[in-house]
């Protein structure tokens, strides 16, 4: 099986800091991680290919500095990385950015199937996986919570709000995965090592004939216009006194509120 | 039934491509010299859109350009010009659409807040408010819709759209918008919404926002500015989609507030025919579990109590239960007892479990993770236990209990037993 993984590099933390002088989110000095969706969609494969075998390729697009996240999935045992950067790529939203990582996977040939994140950790769109699976042409399977292949098709369980579903479809296929699908390993040192030492295949719009029209902020037909943060006033009350006292008021505001 | 009907079929691409005067290619084309006329395309089209004749496809004038032939074919015969956002005129699109979500013979919850919502914004626009409902055997829905909201319901039934799948539902999603072109399209940001509004913002280059927590329409530009969280809630963000139409959103469910049932209210009906079949969907469902009783209504429930990594164990759940029980709620959860494997999923509140809102909501051993939050914030009445005076989910309480919950929560579901019971 040729099974393509697309994952994204993203500051490590939910909690951003703000810069009260400017009111803009500090983005200096924070670390940078594989996102953690993806650590799952990275496992997923390695363990699909340790089945069946094939090869496991990554795919990123950012800055060059996403490199980092290639060698991440390479120390976990993918065996190619394709890194995706150029000025032409940035400012993309979550339709140019589906629409390139579409043109890079035509580029890498023949493949059984793209496994993405749920979702990104920063942006929590979950949009670029059904995105790609669409300019890709090729069904989706998403919330992915049990991948099988078997004769050239899958077997899916899909997490819904209130249950599970499972899904059949002939590869190749996209699946997102959720969390709960596996622990992803760590990689052993001496993975990490090696995984220094390996070529990264670098492609620019002309590597992978892109339209410059469909790519970065050009082909993006949303934008940010404002960022602030949410304004939580606070209002509450902390109840004093023993236990018993707390209780006691508690159930009268309750009551009073005709909660109870 | 109460709404009138009129059998309709999609204003035909033909037409509306006439209507924009004169273009020179359609958005999709059959290449000849790849096309081996092996017919592929034409079950694959959900509005009978395809012909082939002397071994090669053409398009007829019911092709909507949904683009449902495109990947149906095998050899790459057909290719879609998407069009350019730069060309699109705006002046084209009307109208505010909502994509419904139905189950059990049920509108879901974020169809009628979308639909009360969809009223706010057609009223600044100075437009009216269409549900598209697909599905199969779901007549019944009409007067709800209607009641609710629904100036029009266009509406879509066949056997092959009995479940919701990604292709068939974005196939005809995509021919219905092509052929009437809103400009605005709303869905609830759930595990179907989500997956469906991706795919067809896709393929027909439309601007998507994720998970809408705000809408609002700018007075001068007319233009919809759809605010969501980002960075777990952290931030938020307003977005725009200044020339790509539609204008497509999801938007959280529990957020925002349905508008008032107005029984025996209209709408008009617009059946639209499809032919689809069941070989032409490229996914079958094997199997569907629902897990059942009280704790998966955890978005329906007025009241919630929940737990988190405070409680220390599984087994400590109990405690939750009993006062869950005692309130005649339902058991929430702390996205770190999930992934200890203390409950199951479907009881996880925040950012990526549900968005609840119910009338009181006590958080037991929570510390108020900005994940939490946002899940819950929006409850009427917020009460927060827990041993730490610092922990943030004091911040977003209505009322806090510093204390041991191994105490303090034992000690209030008494309390509350004596309250209720007398």
């Amino acid at each position: 099986m040729h099974i393509i993984v697309c994952i994204k590099q993203v500051p490590d933390t939910t909690e951003v800091e703000w810069d009260e002088e400017t009111g803009t989110m500090k983005r200096e000095g924070v670390p940078s991680i594989v996102n953690p969706f993806d650590d799952n969609a990275i496992e997923q494969a390695l363990r699909l290919r340790e089945k069946h075998g094939g090869t496991v390729t990554v795919v990123t697009m950012g800055p060059p500095q996403a490199e980092a996240a290639l060698r991440s999935a390479l120390a976990m045992g993918a065996d190619e990385a394709v890194l995706l950067t150029s000025p032409a790529f940035g400012g993309a939203d979550t339709l140019a950015t589906s629409y390139t990582l579409c043109q890079a996977i035509r580029n890498m040939g023949d493949f059984d199937m793209v496994i993405c994140g749920r979702q990104a950790f920063d942006g929590d769109t979950g949009q670029v996986g059904p995105g790609l699976a669409e300019h890709l042409g090729i069904p989706q399977i998403t919330y992915a919570i049990e991948v099988e292949a078997v004769d050239g098709k899958c077997h899916v369980r899909r997490l819904l709000e209130d249950g599970f579903e499972v899904v059949e479809a002939k590869l190749p296929v996209l699946i997102t995965v959720v969390k709960q699908i596996n622990e992803p390993r760590h990689p052993r040192l001496r993975n990490v090592l090696a995984a220094k030492k390996k070529e990264i295949t670098v492609w620019g719009p002309e590597e992978i004939a892109v339209d410059p029209h469909r790519c970065g902020l050009q082909g993006s037909p949303t934008r940010v216009v404002r960022v602030f943060r949410p304004e939580r006033a606070w209002q509450g009350e902390m109840l004093e006194g023993s236990m018993e006292e707390k209780i006691e008021q508690l159930v009268e505001k309750l009551r009073a509120g005709g909660v109870c | 039934m109460a709404a009138s009907r009129e059998a309709h079929a999609p204003a035909t691409a033909f037409a509306f491509f006439g209507s924009q005067g004169g273009r020179e290619a359609l958005p999709i084309r059959i290449i000849e010299e790849k096309c081996t006329g092996c017919k592929l395309c034409i079950p694959a089209c959900p509005y009978g859109g395809v012909d082939v004749e002397d071994k090669l496809a053409r398009l007829n004038e019911r092709c909507t350009f949904c683009g449902a032939c495109i990947s149906a074919c095998t050899f790459d015969a057909i290719v879609a010009d998407v069009v350019r956002k730069e060309n699109v005129d705006a002046s084209q699109y009307h109208g505010v659409w909502i994509i419904a979500e139905h189950r059990d013979g049920n509108l879901a919850g974020v169809t009628l807040e979308l639909l009360g919502e969809g009223r706010k914004l057609a009223q600044q626009l100075g437009t009216d408010v269409s549900l598209a409902l697909l599905g199969d055997n779901v007549d019944g829905l009409l007067d709800r819709a209607a009641a609710y909201g629904a100036d029009r319901i266009y509406l879509v039934q066949d056997p092959v759209l009995a479940t919701y799948r990604t292709a068939p539902y974005a196939d005809v999603m995509c021919g219905l918008i092509n052929a009437h072109k809103p400009e605005i399209v709303l869905i609830g940001a759930t595990t179907m919404g989500r997956d469906l509004a991706s795919r067809i913002a896709a393929r027909i280059g439309a601007g998507l926002t994720a998970d809408c927590t705000g809408l609002d329409i700018n007075e001068d530009t007319g233009l919809l500015h759809q605010t969501r969280p980002a960075y777990g809630g952290t931030i938020m963000a307003t977005i725009l989609c200044e020339q790509a139409r539609p204008q497509m959103a999801t938007v959280r469910p529990k957020v925002m507030r349905k508008g008032d049932e107005e029984p025996g209210r209209k709408a008009e009906v617009h059946d639209v025919p499809v032919e689809l079949t069941e070989k032409s969907v490229a996914t079958r469902i094997v199997e569907v579990v629902r897990s059942s009783g009280p704790a998966v209504d955890l978005q329906e429930a007025e009241i919630i109590v929940s737990g988190g990594r405070g409680l220390r164990s599984a087994d400590n759940f109990s405690l939750i239960e009993e006062l869950a029980e005692t309130l005649g709620g339902v058991v929430g959860a702390s996205r770190a007892t999930v992934d200890a494997e203390w409950i199951p999923a479907y009881h996880q509140v925040g950012q990526t479990g549900k968005t609840v809102q119910p009338k009181l909501y006590i958080a037991c051993g929570i510390s108020g993770a900005v994940q939490h939050l946002a899940g819950m914030q929006s409850s009427d009445c917020i009460v927060a236990i827990n041993n730490d005076p610092d922990a943030p989910i004091f911040r977003a309480a209505h009322y806090g209990i510093c204390g041991d919950l191994f105490e303090v929560v034992p000690a209030l579901t008494r309390r509350l037993q004596q309250e209720l019971g007398s």
